[in-house]
């Protein structure tokens, strides 16, 4: 913990399963209390007499300082799941603690209270039409009626700046870009210094550019205020970009969670399998079935960490006199993780083969024999 | 052209009149809003899925409403005389008139306000939930700013129909210009007179229309 930035978010680790397997080169986690916690959450509808399930015992936690992210299909529950932590959803079953303090039994004031310490921001933007940016932004400080008029101003103008956004104070929402609107939308939740930061689809109706800025925009905010954010998307590049745990939901049911890194090169559930080889353009039976006819041991090496930048092949090669050729294989950076995975062809007498492998292993490589 | 028979016209009756329909529009205006807002209000507002969602309220007011909204003004206006003359002490003239023109249009503008509330995206309203707004706090800080354009669009067909429901006052002794055609070009068969209140319904229903599109696009933003 020594040494790191008192403001990085790091990776938490010791809430999912499979947060031991990862290589010590890994940021340490920032030890963020547990700030949101969901407990056997149920949720069903009533549609025409008859209970439509829509989540289904969702355990989970998380830390104060994290992005954490959830990702499913429509129709898995996530967009649900999300709308529990401030109440715009109740759940029918099952407990909801936002710093230790239980949530579901909150009521009038007390409820108004709880909404103005978690932000919000959504798909459409939601902004007010009738309103400008900076009356838009001004609007939950407003609601919450705290600050005199003079003090509305000076934040709303913090809140400006903050998003980059200044010189369109005074225009209406109409006016505006999609991402535009998205950073107005960033501004008025911010406001009222929320805990927390609710993101609904925030970026599915933006172009990937815009995208990605406004994913930047909303790292910042978690590195500079340190701000808990829980997001929802069906987009595994979002996950990838900016979160520091996944959790993927599927049927109303959290199948698979843990350190992004760790879901992103080894996924376990086919939903998240899925959701890797989509983000990654990947097809392994396909991959398998081109590569039949390549000489060698087929292994898949996975290396997260400085490893990635190591000259470790072709050390390993002069060394122990083998050779390899690389048949696929992705070098990138999940969140601020530099990492990779690659399918290779290794030939070689045996007993420097697994002379080579034992160094890998050593060196915190993950290696899998696949042929 | 003949333009001999407009100095056969009785003007100053006619200005009279015109100012009594007037008066008429604009008092019976003042009170439906007063009281068709509201009631639009509280329709939406307890519909299913909304912010004060009660099924039986919402119901019974929609009964009242459309009640009242089927049964034609003219018999409206006579059927409900007894309750004019409680209100207003007379059941003729100007005072006489505003009562049934007022129970008479709230509930149509009452439909109209719901219709315009309903356009505001639910999304919005979300958003305000979501940011701890009481249900006053999003009624006066997002649906009605938010609808503004569709009100005031609203408003204005309700004035509108308002002013043939003065006319219609005319046959019940209730002064204005609707009064006016009646007695001289339908008991009198002075059309020249009957042309002339056509003419200045026209016009005012012409300037309604404007001020009310003028109005709309000024604070509709879109």
């Amino acid at each position: 913990m020594l040494g790191e930035p008192a403001h990085s978010p790091g990776i938490i680790s010791g809430y999912g399963f499979g947060a031991g397997c990862y290589n010590k080169t890994i940021r340490l986690p920032l030890q963020g209390h547990p700030l949101i916690a969901l407990s056997q959450i149920h949720k069903s509808y009533r549609v025409d007499g008859r209970d439509i399930p829509a989540l289904n015992g969702i355990d989970l936690t998380v830390a104060a300082g994290e992005i954490f992210g959830i990702i499913g299909h429509s129709g898995a529950g996530k967009s649900t799941l999300i709308r529990l932590i401030n109440l715009l959803e109740r759940p029918s079953a099952g407990s909801i603690r936002i710093d230790g303090a239980d949530i579901t039994a909150l009521d009038g004031a007390g409820l108004r209270s709880l909404r103005q310490q978690v932000g919000m921001i959504f798909q459409h933007f939601n902004l007010l039409g009738s309103k400008t940016v900076a009356r838009n932004i001004a609007f939950p400080l407003e609601i919450a009626g705290q600050l005199g008029r003079a003090e509305i101003d000076a934040r709303v103008d913090e809140l400006l700046e903050l998003v980059g956004l200044a010189e369109h104070k005074h225009k209406y929402p109409s006016q505006l870009s999609g991402g535009q609107k998205q950073r107005v939308g960033i501004a008025r939740a911010l406001a009222n210094r929320p805990k927390v930061l609710l993101c609904d689809e925030a970026t599915s109706a933006l172009d990937p550019q815009t995208t990605q800025s406004v994913l930047q925009l909303l790292a910042k905010i978690n590195r500079e205020l340190n701000l808990t954010i829980v997001l929802i998307t069906h987009e595994m590049d979002v996950i990838r970009s900016i979160c520091d745990r996944v959790a993927v939901i599927d049927g109303g049911k959290i199948v698979e969670m843990g350190p992004v890194t760790q879901v992103f090169l080894y996924p376990q559930h086919p939903t998240t399998q899925r959701f890797v080889s989509e983000a990654e353009h990947i097809d392994e039976t396909a991959q398998a079935e081109a590569f039949a006819h390549v000489p060698g041991k087929v292994v898949r090496m996975t290396f997260i960490g400085e490893t990635t930048y190591e000259g470790f092949l072709g050390n390993a090669a002069r060394e122990f006199g083998i050779d390899f050729s690389i048949l696929s294989g992705r070098i990138e950076r999940i969140k601020d993780t530099p990492c990779g995975q690659m399918l290779l062809a290794f030939t070689g007498c045996e007993a420097a083969l697994a002379a080579a492998f034992a160094q890998f292993r050593s060196r915190g490589i993950d290696i899998e024999e696949l042929r | 052209m003949d333009l001999s028979f407009l100095s056969d016209i009785d003007w100053p009756e006619i200005g009279t009149a015109s100012i009594d329909t007037l008066l008429m529009l604009g008092g019976s205006l003042l009170f439906t809003v007063l009281l068709g807002l509201p009631l639009g209000i509280v329709l939406f507002l307890t519909s299913k899925g909304q912010l004060l969602a009660n099924t039986a309220l919402n119901r019974a007011l929609g009964l009242v409403v459309n009640v009242l909204r089927s049964i034609p003004f003219i018999i409206l206006l006579i059927a409900l005389m007894p309750v004019t003359e409680f209100i207003t002490g007379t059941r003729i003239g100007l005072l006489g008139m505003i009562p049934p023109l007022v129970i008479g249009a709230a509930p149509f503008l009452a439909r109209l306000v719901e219709t315009a509330l309903r356009e505001v995206e639910h999304g919005v309203i979300e958003a305000a939930q979501a940011m701890g707004a009481s249900t006053r706090q999003i009624l006066c800080g997002v649906l009605l700013p938010e609808s503004l354009g569709g009100l005031l669009a609203g408003i204005t067909v309700t004035a509108i129909t308002l002013v043939s429901y003065t006319a219609m006052a005319g046959l019940v002794g209730g002064g204005g210009l609707g009064d006016l055609s009646i007695r001289y070009g339908y008991y009198r068969y002075q059309t020249e007179i009957m042309m002339v209140t056509i003419v200045l319904l026209l016009v005012l229903v012409q300037i309604l229309q404007m001020a009310g599109d003028k109005l709309v696009q000024h604070f509709s933003r879109k």
